[in-house]
């Protein structure tokens, strides 16, 4: 009993921040690995319909269905982590969308909408197989392709709003008195950081799809079917990511002129100079000097603006004071996850030119083993860079949750249960992950075995004499 | 503009209600089925049913976090505050109930269909709880407007959320089993359509008694919206008896297409009939609607938004439900794809 009173004592005396912090990241670096499916594979589908109904291609047809089943499990799960975040707002951040939520919640209406509309042409998609004409089936994928891309850009305006707050204006007590719809959605850093969102996800399906298929071919599953599977998402996946590094370069020149100390963070500047020389790893120290790592002299300032190349001044750290600027922790987190983001990123676009030149020169994709062994490793790779990328947006943020208008911390619940329903949070969806995949897995295993497509019977039962768990091969394994 | 906004989240909490509670009333059928055998022909209604319409029907609740936060942010972090508890087994809820269905269909085996079945089943019965119990919390006056938070236990566990929760679990279960009735008729099941039926005409009775229980426990603990009940809304009241009372009469009557629309028509005059015994608070007592609006431009930018809702989803809803409605969406029982494509001909 004693104990039990001491316990909650203690949970009483938990300051809710870090686990609010923790608990908001969580989720959200588990919601965003859906994001890239919801949004790309949907059109990665319909090519594979197109192309079946075009060129009456059976394999790209049974790769359409399987697909489009596929994604209605990634989907569901993708729908109810979403959920989730939209009950974290509030649970979280009360402060916050008390505040704010006049103008924040704008965008969301929006995302609303178009999730709506996804939702709605996803089911008809997906159960439409058997009875709606084939082109009319077809065309009832497109709004779902439509619709992401517009729900994509949507809620990233509410977070690009985070970094650039615009389309308001406060009275003296500082409460949100008029709103202007379109200035909050169309904020400056809106265009650029959607933009980056969007390849992202493309990207990002495209190798976590094609990724899964290169690891049939290394299995020896080099049929056609296989390579359809894996021609179509890699395709999309390295026309992307030249793109991407095009429009990644722009937003990095973007946060060098609006978000400066963000900037300092990326590449480890801790006083204002020129000639600031870019250095991958190393870290920042306590007394702001920064140890380690490989400085290449001027590129930081170069890269800024190559119009003044090396004289570019780049803005420190020291510029705002402490409490304005993530601590030194984070500002190493920011710089380590950019390096990351970059590291990754360079390779993948490497990869791609492989891919690219084979065709261009041979018309033909890569035969080696290596390209299929680093095509399988390239799905992973891409969540991870797009991970890393997010958290250079977030963390390189702090401490504020709305640029230079809130702090984090006096956004934060004062609950001081949120201990809890993070570890509750985290185990439900590691389960969730875990059986996310053994699903998808599962799935797989069941639809080869049956050859063409597999519907579902009544849940429950009568159990079909089928035992999963025998075979054990797997090819298609899921990401 | 802000009693607009305030009626158009009625309607879109009366369109969650009608719709995606109907889908957790399913869960419940599922969950009293019995065993595999047993429960095999009823939860093959039930599949059929929600299989295609559950991701839709759960956006209604995404729709009414967005229009509150953006339009009421004062009452939507004063709800927040105070009853995280619930709202967080409800979220947890919706994790485990959307994942469970998921999985449910794509696994084969008959133990881990029983296993996610349980979760999908279980959480269709908390999580409409839940919000009953929100609900009740709100109208019995437990949430503070002004930054502080309520009772973290007190505001959700009391007499009047309990009775509420229950209530809408019973009312879930209520329109499920209509709906259910008419799934299994169209679908030929003679033995589904009277399963349903006698679970419809008890759940209705029993939905009645609640609902009186509630009314009386409203009297005592909340009683400026028991007041508002019997003066502003005592219309949708009575629309919502009749209605209710004409559905039970039609349904002992077998007549299910007459007797879904007005359980629905019932139900949503129910959650008319509190918006506007609540009137014009948000918070009762505390909070107007007026006091706790947004800017005008977020309430045009959310007209907007609901503008385009009426001329691009409603469609696309409607015809969802069309195609699900005339098993142009089937899973099964229809020729398979193959047969249809060019190459097999």
């Amino acid at each position: 009993m004693l104990d039990g009173v001491a316990s909650l004592t203690i949970a009483a005396a938990v300051d809710p921040v870090p686990w609010a912090r923790a608990q908001m990241a969580f989720t959200l670096a588990c919601h965003i690995i859906l994001v890239p499916l919801g949004v790309s594979w949907a059109f990665m589908t319909l090519v594979a319909n197109y192309r079946a109904l075009r060129h009456d291609d059976r394999d790209a047809l049974v790769l359409a269905q399987r697909w489009s089943k596929y994604m209605a499990v990634t989907f569901a799960v993708g729908a109810v982590t979403g959920t989730v975040l939209s009950f974290e707002f509030g649970l979280l951040w009360p402060n916050f969308m008390g505040t704010w939520g006049e103008a924040f919640g704008v965008p969301f209406a929006f995302e609303g909408l178009f999730f709506f509309t996804e939702a709605i042409f996803v089911a008809i998609y997906i159960f439409g197989w058997r009875r709606l004409k084939p082109w009319t089936h077809f065309w009832t994928g497109v709004p779902i392709v439509i619709a992401g891309i517009f729900g994509a850009v949507s809620v990233v305006a509410a977070n690009a709003w985070m970094n650039a707050p615009a389309g308001f204006t406060l009275n003296s007590n500082g409460e949100v008195v008029k709103v202007d719809p379109l200035g909050v959605i169309f904020n400056d850093a809106m265009p650029l950081q959607s933009a980056h969102m969007l390849v992202a996800a493309y990207l990002v399906g495209g190798f976590l799809v094609s990724s899964v298929y290169a690891a049939g071919m290394l299995r020896g599953r080099t049929d056609r079917y296989h390579r359809t599977g894996f021609l179509i998402a890699f395709t999309v996946a390295a026309v992307m990511t030249p793109v991407q590094m095009g429009v990644g370069d722009a937003l990095a020149r973007w946060v060098y002129n609006n978000q400066p100390v963000k900037f300092a963070a990326i590449e480890l500047v801790p006083t204002t100079s020129s000639d600031v020389p870019e250095t991958l790893l190393g870290k920042l120290n306590d007394d702001g000097t920064v140890t380690g790592g490989i400085a290449i002299p001027g590129l930081a300032s170069w890269l800024s603006d190559p119009g003044t190349g090396k004289s570019t001044v780049v803005q420190g750290l020291d510029t705002v004071p402490a409490n304005e600027r993530p601590s030194t922790r984070q500002v190493n987190t920011v710089h380590l996850s950019w390096d990351i983001m970059v590291g990754l990123g360079t390779a993948l676009f490497l990869l791609s030119v492989w891919y690219g030149l084979s065709w261009a020169i041979k018309r033909r994709m890569p035969q080696s083993k290596w390209f299929l062994r680093a095509a399988a490793c390239s799905g992973v790779l891409a969540v991870i860079t797009m991970e890393a990328g997010w958290v250079v947006a977030e963390v390189g943020r702090q401490p504020w949750i709305v640029y230079r208008y809130m702090k984090v911390e006096d956004a934060a619940t004062e609950n001081s249960g949120v201990w809890i329903t993070f570890i509750v949070v985290a185990v439900l969806y590691v389960a969730l992950g875990i059986t996310t995949i053994a699903v998808l897995r599962a799935m797989s295993k069941r639809f080869r075995r049956a050859g063409g497509f597999v519907d579902h019977d009544t849940p429950y039962g009568p159990p079909e004499q089928v035992t999963a768990g025998t075979g054990g091969q797997t090819e298609e394994k899921a990401p | 503009m802000s009693t607009t906004i305030a009626v158009v989240l009625l309607l879109a909490l009366a369109a969650y209600a009608v719709f995606g509670g109907a889908d957790f009333g399913a869960g419940f059928w599922d969950l009293t089925a019995g065993g595999p055998e047993q429960g095999a022909a009823p939860r093959a209604v039930i599949d059929r049913s929600i299989g295609a319409v559950w991701e839709a029907n759960h956006v209604w609740l995404i729709f009414i976090f967005v229009v509150t936060w953006s339009a009421f942010s004062p009452a939507y972090a004063a709800i927040m505050l105070t009853m995280y508890v619930p709202l967080t087994l409800a979220a947890l809820g919706i994790v485990l109930r959307g994942s469970s269905f998921a999985f449910r269909k794509s696994v084969a085996t008959l133990r881990y269909r029983r296993i996610f079945g349980g979760g999908f089943a279980l959480s269709s019965v908390l999580v409409p709880f839940c919000m009953g119990a929100i609900a009740g919390g709100i109208a019995s006056g437990q949430v503070p407007a002004g930054g502080k938070a309520g009772d973290p236990v007190d505001s959700w566990l009391n007499l009047a959320s309990i009775v509420t929760g229950v209530f809408a679990v019973v009312v879930a279960a209520y329109l499920a089993s209509v709906y259910l009735v008419r799934d299994a008729r169209s679908a030929g099941d003679t033995a589904m359509v009277e399963y349903f039926r006698r679970r419809a005409v008890v759940t209705a009775v029993v939905a009645a008694v609640v609902a009186g229980v509630d009314l009386i426990v409203l009297n005592s603990k909340a009683s400026y919206v028991f007041d508002g009940l019997m003066s502003r809304g005592l219309a949708l009241v009575i629309l919502s008896v009749l209605c209710g009372f004409g559905a039970l009469v039609l349904l002992v009557r077998n007549a299910a297409r007459g007797a879904r629309v007005l359980a629905i028509l019932a139900v949503a005059s129910i959650i008319g009939s509190w918006g506007a015994a609540q009137w014009p608070y948000l918070l009762p007592e505390s909070l107007k609607v007026s006091e706790a609006a947004a800017p005008d431009g977020t309430l045009t930018a959310l007209l907007v938004a609901v503008g385009v809702a009426l001329v691009l989803v409603v469609p696309g809803f409607v015809l969802l439900y069309l195609l699900h409605e005339r098993q142009l969406l089937p899973e099964e029982g229809a020729e398979d794809v193959s047969d249809r494509s060019p190459a097999a001909r």
